[in-house]
């Protein structure tokens, strides 16, 4: 009996996509996508940004209908056309920007949709047992009665997971699920994993951090540019092999960088410290310096400050703590303290989004190349008007120069390709020779030519002497581009290291919030020192 | 998504949606039993056949110039000011205050100070609004609807208990001085030796419209505020990134939008009534929302609708006239619907269009 | 003042805030699911105009009442298709739906009648005629007490009991009832509906028809219960007085009910003193008084006193992202 049931497994996996193909106008996003997940694993999808992976798995709950391919689930052709359809096949999602209705109690999240009567009250009560059971079995305890916008985000999670698991789901998918979260609860994450799996709960865990994957999938498959190109026992790889499946060749090459003088400091940040409008503190007075000629990396997994670093230092929002360029002290706060301010100083900002803050998409491509920087003489006539003319025939020159296709000025913001629009907001930022420049993730979403490209502008700006302040959640890139790297965590600088003098394990560590004594020891005497 | 070519943005959108909005009313005119080719035939005779009718057609296009300016500069910000009608009045009052006070020896010196007046007194307006969405957050929408009603009461207030003179029946200030009579068409005409009916009220004020006109085009995008707005507009974080202050955005561009709202009364009261009245916008201040929409928020658009509406307005009268079944009220349908389809259900006709251009682009590759 | 005048002033109140309520209620629905509505007004006209006019013609309120519901759902229908299937501007739609009523009840009221916009006089079955309760007369004699009975709550018609009761039911649909549930998290996070199966379009359409269903009742009211006819623009900016008490009421039922209670009171001082003495102060003009809703509106959407947050999701609509 056990073998004949065993055999009907592997006969019938429990998801099975065959053909599956997507396309967006004329972007192919999925391309003829095969996938067998058995009953009761933890499969992992890893690929890069835009490698197709939401996608995916958004046609499978339903989401998005794919233009062509078949769905089997536990066997069976399924037809799912839409949320409803993939709920009633028993799967569950938790999507990397939770769907919770934040002036909701937990339990009314819970049961919003599958109220199953016209009151709601027998349903709130019955999801209050439920959940006390679920609790208790998996390790997913929240108060059933707490308002959304109160718990953190890792409580939000174990909601999306116990909304699913209240919808009987017997197929679990997580995107991207430790993106927010710190190390503690993403390993405690990982441990519910386990328990539903071990519970015959089938998992499909999408991300891009291969620790992950080798830390809890049996089996995993590997997205590029909307195919599925490899599916492999977790047991049988490596991160290096996946990696490279990942970009489709060896890895990244590192752009070479000659030592430079490092010179005085440029950019010195003291004591800085910001709280968001719910009060919470997200930087928690953090002191550093950039001296002339050296590019500072942040690490660190993203959501532990970086965001907040960027706009308080570009000016977007504003913090306590001193800030100084070249000696002089500029305000982080009140008067003098925005934008426009910084940028007269001499610190470009690269922000992290470039379509929400580095562009205006709607704008031609001229006029992105004087933003920010409007009131500079150079794109003016007179105190009223802008010189339009000018503008065009500088931003032409600067297309050019950093390789922007096509090289029109006369083209609107969005109807560039992801890494021609970055490359528009570097040219701007890098063509006005800024004493300070702060860059946030440069390459995200950008492919592998236009990669080298950025990092060549970057390494070249600090061999002018630039003093380079880089924040990025890619290892290879802090590897590739900074001279000194300093991790984040939890909103504090936890450890500093010169990039040559440490690996990428001793960061990971960092990166996970496990502090190295002797290290912090030794920063704080330097301080006493000093 | 690619953008849509500019000819079929700006031109050939507008155009398919006026159609749309024509369409429906021709239908209404055939329900009321009427034709709608004799209807529109009336229209255009009555508001364009004559110096007559265009006088007429151009004085009520000076007004909704004024107005859809307006609106069009909060647009660019992406404000929605519905309040162009209190600011109107509010404006309104700031002109007769002016012209009913002072002895002006000529029209010439109290032209530019009626302008400045009218201008501020109907920024003032906008401004509370403005500075509660820039503080407060208060959603000017509502707040700019809140201060049309406020903005109505104070009128009556102010002719029934302060400016109407002492036994006058009618809720209505003193005639105004004579020195602050502004030359109508009439008038001009004679200047130049050439002939102009006396009675369209149209007068220099279309002049200062086209001007306006001007002037706007210049600020929206010819200047760095206009820059720094246009900017705000499509995208409040970018501003804030490139150091754009949001509480200056909305105040200038609420102040400027105000201030041309007020700027319809110069036509209207002194122009034109020579005197305040209770109600001397008279929804100029909501056809402005119209000719913005229809205008693609581009003053030439805004001149170009203004001026349709202006033959819509006099040639509905004349309308009227000509057939009794068909009220003035027609032209408050077609302008309703023409809101409808240029701004609310503008992706009915942008959508398959732009499906239609794709597939063309696609069969050229 | 008197007690017998404060409890006419309290009936004069109740009658003048029923089609606020409706109006309120309406906008609640349609604003709780996400979608702004500044169209009220147009639709509450409309109703009246059709329900008035049906009356007028057929000699039946109750026709009149249906056709003045189906003019007032048609425009929410229009608000919805414009706002939710091709996700347009839902102010400028709701700008727009005030015009076409304006425009086209004045347009083929003059068409029909010829009474410059207006519909015939209304009167015995085909208006609303007040209820006067059992035993008014007996009760009516207990101080204090009968006067409430007999004078205040008896002698309206029976949409006012409606509008009155509608506001416990609203309340309960709101927050008892699944399709409460949803509506209110559509209007807060509609992807968290969308994601749990449930469809945000047919959500907000019934919203939204809702919305068109009770302006509607205020609409007839209005026509054929409060007056006994149609006259041109006859809402008079009530729908708007209603968005501003939905404002005040910062989205709640009990809270809409008084306010909409407060701004009939003051309408009901207003008519009846017009201008207001008071010894040692002044002379507040009526004026003012008319003016007060809109002015206390503004007050509480500056945050002065407490702070009106709408529904996190509305007046955008839902697009599913890429």
């Amino acid at each position: 009996m056990m073998t004949s049931t065993e055999q009907h497994d592997r006969a019938a996996p429990m998801i099975e996509l065959r053909g599956i193909t997507k396309s967006f106008g004329s972007v192919q996003a999925n391309k003829n996508i095969h996938l067998k997940v058995s009953k009761g694993s933890i499969h992992g999808i890893v690929g890069e940004n835009g490698a197709g992976k939401s996608t995916l798995m958004s046609i499978l709950y339903g989401f998005y209908k794919s233009d062509s391919g078949e769905i089997y689930i536990n066997g069976e052709l399924t037809n799912i056309t839409d949320s409803h359809k993939a709920i009633e096949a028993g799967i569950g999602m938790v999507h990397q920007h939770f769907k919770l209705v934040e002036n909701f109690t937990v339990l009314e999240n819970v049961i919003l949709g599958t109220e199953n009567n016209f009151l709601i009250t027998p349903a709130l009560n019955n999801a209050r047992v439920l959940l006390s059971k679920l609790a208790s079995a998996y390790s997913l305890e929240v108060n059933p009665d707490a308002l959304i916008e109160d718990l953190s985000v890792g409580h939000q999670q174990r909601v999306e997971i116990l909304k699913a698991l209240y919808r009987q789901a017997d197929i679990l998918i997580l995107d991207e699920p430790t993106g927010v979260l710190t190390p503690a609860e993403a390993n405690h994450l990982f441990d519910i994993l386990k328990n539903l799996s071990n519970e015959g709960k089938t998992i499909i865990l999408i991300t891009h951090k291969l620790r992950e994957i080798m830390a809890v999938t049996d089996t995993v498959s590997v997205m590029r540019r909307g195919e599925m190109t490899t599916t492999l026992q977790t047991s049988e790889t490596n991160p290096q092999e996946l990696a490279e499946l990942m970009v489709g060749r060896s890895v990244l090459l590192r752009v070479e960088k000659e030592a430079t003088e490092v010179g005085a400091k440029s950019l010195e940040v003291e004591n800085l410290t910001v709280t968001d409008k719910r009060g919470v503190t997200t930087l928690k007075s953090i002191s550093f310096h950039v001296r002339k000629g050296e590019i500072l990396g942040i690490a660190g997994v993203a959501g532990n400050g970086q965001t907040e670093l960027l706009e308080a230092l570009g000016g977007i929002t504003p913090a306590a703590g001193r800030m100084k360029i070249n000696g002089e002290e500029i305000p982080l706060n009140g008067v003098g303290s925005d934008a426009r301010s910084k940028r007269e100083n001499g610190v470009s900002h690269v922000p992290e989004d470039r379509q929400k803050l580095g562009l205006i998409l709607d704008f031609f491509a001229w006029e992105n190349i004087a933003f920010g920087y409007h009131h500079k003489d150079e794109f003016n006539m007179n105190r009223f008007l802008m010189h339009n003319q000018k503008i065009r025939k500088i931003a032409r020159s600067e297309m050019v120069k950093f390789d922007i296709r096509p090289p029109s000025p006369g083209t609107l913001a969005k109807n560039f390709s992801g890494g021609n629009q970055q490359k528009i907001v570097l040219a701007r930022e890098l063509e006005q020779n800024p004493k300070v420049l702060i860059v946030g993730q440069p390459t995200r979403g950008v492919d592998i030519g236009a990669i080298e490209f950025i990092h060549q502008k970057i390494i070249d700006l600090r061999n002018m002497g630039a003093a380079i302040l880089l924040v990025s959640v890619e290892l290879d890139e802090i590897f590739s581009l900074s001279d000194r790297v300093a991790v984040l965590f939890d909103g504090k600088i936890i450890g500093e290291r010169i990039t040559e003098k440490t690996n990428e394990s001793e960061l990971g560590l960092l990166m996970a919030g496990i502090e190295d004594d002797s290290e912090t020891d030794s920063l704080v005497t330097r301080k006493a020192t000093e | 998504m690619k953008s849509l070519p500019k000819g079929v943005d700006l031109v050939l959108i507008p155009l398919i949606n006026l159609l749309l909005a024509f369409m429906i009313s021709g239908l209404v005119v055939v329900y009321i039993g009427e034709n709608p080719f004799r209807a529109m035939q009336i229209i255009i005779h009555g508001s364009l056949g004559s110096a007559y009718g265009l006088g007429y057609t151009l004085y009520y296009a000076t007004n909704f110039i004024f107005t859809g300016l307006a609106v069009a500069v909060a647009f660019h910000a992406r404000m929605f000011n519905i309040g162009g009608e209190g600011q109107a009045m509010v404006g309104a009052l700031g002109t007769a205050l002016v012209c009913l006070y002072i002895e002006w020896p000529h029209w010439i010196i109290a032209f530019p100070v009626a302008i400045l007046a009218a201008a501020l007194f109907g920024a003032t307006w906008s401004a509370i609004p403005a500075y509660l969405q820039a503080k407060r957050g208060s959603h000017i929408v509502i707040t700019t609807i809140m201060f049309n009603f406020i903005a109505y009461s104070l009128m009556v207030y102010l002719l029934v208990h302060i400016l109407k003179p002492k036994g006058q029946m009618a809720p209505e200030s003193a005639k105004f001085v004579a020195g602050s009579n502004l030359p109508t068409a009439h008038e001009i005409f004679g200047w130049f030796g050439m002939v102009f009916p006396k009675s369209p009220p149209l007068n220099i004020t279309f002049l200062l419209a086209m001007l306006a006109c001007f002037l706007i085009w210049l600020f929206i995008w010819r200047t760095r505020m206009g820059y720094a707005i246009r900017a705000f507009g499509w995208s409040e974080t970018a501003a804030v990134y490139a150091g754009i202050s949001p509480f200056r955005i909305i105040m200038v561009s609420m102040l400027v939008s105000g201030g041309l709202a007020g700027l319809m009364s110069i036509n209207t009261v002194m122009g034109e009534a020579e005197r305040l009245l209770i109600d001397s916008v008279q929804g100029a201040g909501f056809v402005g929302i119209a000719a913005a929409l229809m205008g693609r928020s581009h003053p030439l658009g805004v001149f170009l609708a203004a001026v349709l509406f202006g033959v819509l307005y006099q040639g509905g009268a004349e309308l009227e006239f000509e057939m009794p079944a068909v009220s003035r009220e027609m032209i408050v349908v077609i302008q309703a619907l023409v809101i409808l389809f240029t701004g609310a259900l503008e992706n009915l006709v942008r959508v398959p269009i732009g499906k239609l251009f794709l597939k063309l682009n696609t069969k050229q590759n | 003042m008197d007690y017998l005048t404060i409890i006419q002033i309290l009936d004069s109140m109740l009658r003048l805030s029923a089609p606020l309520i409706f109006a309120c209620l309406a906008g609640l629905f349609s604003e709780r699911s996400g979608i702004f509505d500044i169209g009220l007004e147009g639709k509450m006209l409309a109703s009246a105009f059709f329900s008035a006019a049906m009356a007028a013609a057929t000699g039946s309120v109750w026709l009149g009442l249906m056709a003045g519901l189906t003019a007032s759902m048609i425009l929410a229908a229009i608000h919805g298709v414009a706002s939710i299937t091709f996700q347009g501007n839902q102010l400028i739609s709701g700008v727009a739906i005030n015009f076409l009523a304006s425009g086209m009840t004045a347009l083929i009221g003059q068409n029909w009648f010829r009474l410059g916009g207006r519909t015939p006089s209304l009167s015995g079955d085909s208006r609303f005629l007040p209820i006067d309760f059992p035993f008014t007369e007996s009760i009516g004699k207990i101080p204090i007490v009968g006067p409430i009975y007999s004078d205040l709550l008896s002698g309206h018609t029976i949409l006012v009991y409606i509008a009155l009761i509608t506001v416990p039911v609203t309340w309960w649909l709101l927050f008892r009832t699944r399709f409460g549930l949803r509506l209110r998290a559509v209007g807060e996070n509609p992807e968290a509906v969308d994601t749990g199966g449930v469809s945000v379009s047919f959500l907000r359409y019934r919203a939204v028809l809702i919305c068109g269903l009770l302006c509607g009742l205020g609409g007839a009211y209005l026509a054929t219960g409060m007056a006994a006819g149609f006259i041109r623009d006859m809402t008079a900016g009530k729908g708007f007085i209603a968005l501003a008490a939905l404002i005040f009421a910062k989205w709640r039922p009990g809270y809409a009910l008084y306010a909409c209670l407060l701004f009939g009171l003051l309408e009901a001082i207003a008519i009846r003193y017009q201008n207001i003495t008071i010894e040692g102060f002044g002379t507040i003009p009526v004026q003012f008084m008319q003016a007060l809703p809109y002015i206390l509106t503004i007050v509480i959407l500056a945050g002065l006193v407490g702070k009106a947050i709408p529904p996190k999701a509305g007046g955008e609509p839902y697009i599913k992202e890429r």
